[in-house]
């Protein structure tokens, strides 16, 4: 009998989990199985479209869409795509929604398990090369059209400033140098962003070129549902910063997005 | 064939018991008390890294004395367990109760069963919902669970502590008062001068993760307030 009982009973000889909540659910045999079955053809689930992140004065702000496309049709009109991931990160999430979602829960959970028993937080750095690795590990349902692909931005604590990281399919990761965008609107979003993009922006201005972005993508891509007045739906902003991750409030973004909406043409 | 000596399970029990005692009356002491927006712990430390006390999950605390592995694998079990409990159900599902009650099962399989008990003694802190409710919990070495109601201490000095607090405590005041009644508690049990402080809050004005570590600052302040 031993103290590692209590953790739901590790068989014996099974290697010591260490810091990763991952390698504890491994042990437990309770990982999930990024594996879908054998055979040809592939599956339709949910996706999610376009999210975007921008860096800023203060550090970084992400926005999300919520709108959730199977194939032609409108799946979801208010899904959650832009997470707090701890204190100083947000993730983002396109492509297949149900498999994303989780995989954000697990990073979530990976980030604070590991601070919670080392007593500090992983590094930004650590933080995206954790999530490029989860990436990488659902690469056999790529095959099956069931693709995952995260944006990842947050505030460095060590050298003091916003970073943002990109992601492809196979588990690359890239640090971008001033925004990104990923989903079906991503391209479009980044053309947008291209233009209007200036280096230091002020939080305010920020934001507005975040949702004017978001706007254009979804002007141009149908899966992507821009700011929906009619029923309030807006997009999910938030903002990290030195002060940590912060939700930009709905009355806040639904006010931006009304300007925005305005001026895109 | 050789016969193993009898030991009576009294003599056996007796014999375990005042070894992990021996070893626990070492330790230096820790109390936890509710203030008014939350739970403090607050330890003697003289070490700014090897914590006493830690996070659990968004509204429990540990706190241990004792030998400092002992009481290190039981905190980084406690974490598992609630983490893996948080990701399996959801993050409501994870209360202080079941987790003392694996801890209380834990150290009573060892006491009976290892062949030396572990020397250490587990608190378990738990802010409540709106200022109601909050728990704290005492493991002993021997698997023991008590619950406390207001304050609770452990370590070789628990019972003179539990005592002197005893007098002077009156439902929960703000945090800098408490601090102030514990510190002067153990200065006065103790009898020498305080080696270093380690203090944490689980405070309600936290919104989801509620542990948060008192800075030497802070401590300071509150101890010459």
């Amino acid at each position: 009998m031993s103290v590692d009982r209590f953790t739901g009973g590790l068989p014996a000889g099974a290697p010591a989990p260490g810091t990763s909540f991952t390698d504890l659910l491994r042990s437990l045999d309770l990982a999930p199985q990024w594996k879908a079955g054998g055979g040809e053809g592939s599956v339709l689930a949910p996706e999610g479209t376009t999210v975007l992140a921008l860096r800023y004065a203060d550090g970084v702000v992400m926005v999300g869409d919520r709108q959730a496309t199977e194939g032609h049709l409108v799946a979801h009109r208010r899904i959650q795509k832009v997470f707090q991931a701890d204190g100083y990160s947000a993730v983002a999430i396109s492509g297949t929604a149900g498999l994303a979602i989780e995989m954000v829960r697990l990073f979530q959970t990976e980030l604070e398990h590991y601070e919670k028993l080392e007593g500090a937080r992983l590094s930004l750095e650590g933080k995206a090369t954790y999530l490029a690795r989860m990436v990488r590990a659902q690469l056999p349902m790529v095959f099956q059209g069931l693709v995952v692909v995260p944006l990842f931005a947050g505030f460095d604590e060590a050298t003091q400033e916003g970073r943002l990281y990109t992601f492809d399919v196979v588990g690359g990761r890239y640090e971008e140098q001033d925004f990104g965008a990923t989903g079906s609107g991503g391209r479009d979003a980044k053309s947008y962003l291209r233009g209007a993009y200036a280096e230091g922006l002020a939080e305010s201005a920020a934001l507005e070129v975040g949702l004017r972005a978001l706007v254009s993508a979804s002007e141009e891509d149908t899966a992507t549902g821009g700011p929906d007045v009619q029923r309030g739906i807006f997009p999910n902003v938030v903002t990290v910063t030195a002060a940590g991750f912060r939700e930009i409030p709905e009355e806040q973004v639904a006010s931006i997005s009304a300007t925005a909406m305005e001026s895109i043409r | 064939m050789s016969m193993p000596f009898y030991v009576p399970p009294e003599q056996l029990v007796k014999d375990r018991a005042e070894y992990a005692k021996k070893g626990i009356a070492r330790g230096r002491s820790i109390v936890a008390m509710e203030y008014a927006e939350g739970v403090l712990l607050l330890a003697e430390n003289p070490s700014r890294t090897l914590y006493k006390i830690s996070e659990i999950y968004d509204r429990i605390a540990f706190a241990g004395v004792g030998k400092y592995n002992e009481f290190e694998a039981l905190r980084v079990a406690g974490i598992r367990h609630a983490d893996l409990k948080g990701y399996m159900y959801g993050r409501p599902d994870v209360a202080a109760k079941g987790l003392a009650n694996a801890f209380s099962q834990t150290l009573g399989n060892i006491f009976t069963h290892e062949i030396k008990p572990y020397e250490v003694e587990i608190l378990v802190a738990e802010l409540g919902i709106n200022g109601e409710g909050n728990r704290l919990f005492k493991v002993t070495y021997d698997g023991t669970l008590s619950e406390e109601r207001g304050f609770c201490a452990i370590g070789g000095q628990a019972d003179l502590l539990t005592s002197t607090l005893a007098e002077g405590y009156a439902g929960p005041a703000s945090l800098a008062a408490t601090v102030h009644m514990v510190a002067a508690a153990f200065a006065q049990v103790e009898q020498r001068e305080i080696d270093g402080w380690e203090a944490a809050v689980l405070d309600s004005a936290g919104k989801r993760r509620t542990f948060r570590r008192l800075t030497q600052e802070e401590i300071v302040s509150a101890l010459e307030g």
